[in-house]
């Protein structure tokens, strides 16, 4: 099996069985607020691949002159055009780029051994989810943590202390956070790895099946490759996580601050309710509401954000993919990464929704 | 409701049980400031005030004048800036300012209930109405199921004149009138001896009023309830409460049953706020608008605090702040009208 649709059966499976126990579960309105939501996410995706398309051709140069130079003859010139479908006029080339994204066969990338685009996606795309879902893991979990220890002790030093951190985590572009932490973790403390998804023999050892090395140790059982993917994993996940984290740091903070001066909580409190529970059940669930609607626009900038660490930590992922056939002018691979990256937007915005409007019973879709 | 039945064991701080009439809560000389950046809010000046065991009693005052943080000091809710500066608050045997906040904790919601002014804000927006009353069981009677519990919660529910299958319902779906009784079924659902209602009707318009009003005595009855009603509405009050009790810039200002009182106020504020109530009887005349502004309790008038708003001020009255005194049999009053002292002229030629 092709390991791209193995990927998407891992989380496509659990995730299609929560929107169906909600689906389930839901009323009739909720019912048809999700297939809205669903069937808004096609225009969308459309859209976005569709601007790419269009922005890729009118950017000055192409494949040819960025591959062969400016020495090609005019002959080569023509001749590779026609191969790549390039001499055809704009509008066949876009519905035959819509054909290829519906059928799901993304076509051959320009470049190299014109390998299908969707084998090169199924080895950078793994890599990619192994980078943002551990990033996503340590900006909300520290932001939801900080901001509600801030919170709690508003106005002592601790709070003053992780208001500072969010400020300068948030601000600290996120070159500069990677090279630090490299700087101290693996250059002086040799703690890390300075680079890579894992060591170079290990890898030898690693049955792939998925490309996300981490579940592909765990199927094989190669606790050696883990550890070796969890130490090269660990600098990258965090410097993108960490800049992320500022602006829920923050958020969470505000907003469970609030949320402890409702009346609710100050009822829950008279009826001898605990603190822990008026906390975390109260302030904090409430405070998650607008905390949740920034999580999906914060996708965006999550993958913006692994564009840059992957190049850091040169991580073979689809942000450095993106970057290297940016300027080889691969516009079979742009286009198709890029329907990728907008399609998982889409999901995880579809997905942020859904949550919304099952954690607030106020939702009126 | 025979014990045991509804609620299970009662917990009780080693008292025997309290008849009608007995005192079951006590402050006294109780103080609350709150620290401000301009200095402190005398919020509560030295009031002593004793709750008798089955009663409703009125606490009234313009709004600004110490009630609520009277309410909330009586479960020792009160929280920064705010603290319990003097005084000792006497339940069922024991000063609960000495009590830990463990032991306060369990007393909160089980034995001393609170009612807040709004309802739309008082539940939990992302809770069904049952997850706040199992919840509130639970808390107090870890040994109930979430059955049991449950089982318990559509009972009170239902007595409460609510749906039972409304219990699955999420706040939001309730009016407001319903909420307010949905409060009142968590201060009862562990049969609270005390509940302290901080304007529960102001946010309700006067129909649902009424009913709630109606609602609250027959509970007390029933359930053997003790009400501490707070209003700045001195309606309210005649109709539903036994004793009322005056507050003046965070003191007691006068304490009477409510007929000695409708009937024979004494301290001058209290005439005033009874003189400003509109009442059919007296159309055609003018409604009368009490003189000066309410006190600022950063800097509260010398002497009496009522002073400069008196109609029948005296020259001793903004020199020394008269006591709060027993008048004649059940009816205090702190006013010097009513009082001798040495520098008080005419007192003792008289
Ligand atoms: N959290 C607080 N911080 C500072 N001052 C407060 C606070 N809460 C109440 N006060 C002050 O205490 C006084 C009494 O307020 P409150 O008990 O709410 O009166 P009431 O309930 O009678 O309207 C008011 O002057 C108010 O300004
Ligand atoms: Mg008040």
């Amino acid at each position: 099996m092709h390991p791209l649709l193995i990927v998407f059966l891992v989380f496509g499976i659990p995730a299609g069985f929560a929107l169906g126990w909600v689906f389930l579960r839901g009323s009739e309105s909720l019912r048809r607020y999700i297939l809205t939501r669903i069937a808004l996410t096609l225009p969308m995706v459309l859209i976005l691949i569709s601007v790419v398309f269009f922005v890729l051709r009118v950017m000055p140069g192409d494949v040819v002159s960025s591959t062969l130079g400016p020495k090609a003859s005019e002959e080569t010139r023509q001749n590779i055009m026609e191969a790549l479908g390039l001499d055809d006029p704009l509008i066949v080339q876009y519905f035959r780029f819509l054909g290829d994204v519906v059928t799901l066969d993304l076509g051959d990338s320009f470049i190299g051994a014109r390998r299908p685009i969707v084998d090169e996606l199924g080895e950078r795309l793994p890599a990619t989810l192994e980078l943002i879902i551990p990033a996503a893991i340590i900006a909300l979990g520290s932001g939801l943590l900080f901001g509600t220890y801030a919170a709690i002790r508003r106005k002592k030093p601790v709070d003053y202390s992780l208001r500072l951190y969010s400020v300068i985590i948030y601000s600290m572009p996120i070159f500069w956070l990677g090279l630090l932490l490299r700087l101290v973790f693996s250059v002086w403390l040799d703690w890390t790895p300075i680079a890579g998804r894992i060591d170079v023999v290990t890898n030898t050892t690693l049955e792939r099946t998925t490309n996300l090395l981490f579940v592909d140790s765990i199927l094989s059982g190669n606790w050696a490759a883990l550890k070796s993917v969890l130490r090269h994993m660990i600098l990258p996940a965090a410097t993108l996580g960490l800049v992320l984290s500022g602006v829920f740091v923050r958020l969470t903070r505000i907003n469970v601050i609030e949320t402890l001066q409702e009346d609710y909580v100050l009822a829950a409190r008279a009826r001898g309710i605990r603190e822990r529970i008026v906390t975390y059940s109260y302030a904090l669930k409430n405070a998650m509401i607008p905390v949740v609607t920034v999580i999906g626009l914060q996708v965006a900038i999550l993958l913006a954000g692994a564009v840059l660490t992957e190049t850091v930590f040169n991580w073979p992922g689809m942000g450095r993919y993106l970057i290297e056939r940016i300027s080889a002018r691969d516009f079979q691979a742009v286009q198709s990464t890029v329907a990728v990256f907008a399609l998982f937007v889409a999901l995880i915005s579809l997905a942020v929704d859904v949550i919304y409007s099952v954690l607030d019973p106020r939702v009126k879709y | 409701m025979t014990e045991g039945s509804l609620y299970g064991e009662r917990i009780t701080l080693g008292e025997p049980p309290l008849k009608a009439g007995e005192i079951l809560y006590s402050l006294r000389d109780v103080s609350v400031e709150y620290g401000t950046r301009a200095g402190p809010v005398a919020a509560v000046d030295h009031v002593s005030l004793d709750i008798r065991k089955g009663e409703i009693l009125g606490l009234v005052g313009e709004s600004g004048c110490g009630k609520s943080t009277l309410g909330k000091a009586m479960l020792r809710m009160i929280s920064r800036p705010g603290r319990i500066t003097t005084g000792e608050l006497w339940f069922d045997g024991v000063d609960l300012v000495t009590l830990s906040e463990r032991r306060m904790r369990e007393i909160r919601g089980a034995r001393l209930g609170m009612v807040f002014q709004d309802p739309m804000t008082s539940l939990n927006p992302l809770s069904r109405i049952v997850d706040h009353l199992t919840e509130t069981i639970m808390t107090h009677e870890p040994s109930v199921s979430e059955a049991a519990a449950r089982d318990r919660a559509a009972q009170l529910i239902g007595r409460l004149g609510l749906r039972e299958e409304r219990i699955d319902d999420y706040p939001h779906q309730f009016s407001g009138g319903m909420r307010q009784r949905i409060m009142i079924a968590l201060a009862l659902a562990l049969q609270a001896d005390l509940v302290i209602a901080d304007e529960p009707t102001t946010a309700l318009d006067v129909i649902v009023e009424a009913q709630f009003l109606d609602l609250l005595r027959e509970l007390r009855d029933e359930f053997d309830l003790t009400i501490v009603l707070i209003t700045h509405n001195i309606g309210v009050v005649a109709e539903v409460a036994d004793r009322v009790a005056v507050m003046y810039a965070g003191r007691m200002a006068e304490l009477a049953s409510v007929n000695e009182l409708f009937l024979d106020t004494k301290h001058p504020y209290g005439q005033g706020l009874l003189r400003a109530v509109p009442n059919i009887e007296l159309d055609g005349t003018e409604l009368y608008q009490m003189a000066g502004a309410p006190p600022n309790l950063l800097h509260t008038p010398s002497g009496c605090a009522f002073h400069p708003r008196c109609p029948a001020v005296m020259p001793i009255c903004s020199q020394h702040q008269p006591e709060f005194l027993q008048r004649e049999g059940d009816h205090y009053t702190a006013c010097w009208l009513y009082q001798d002292h040495p520098v008080k002229p005419g007192v003792h030629d008289a």
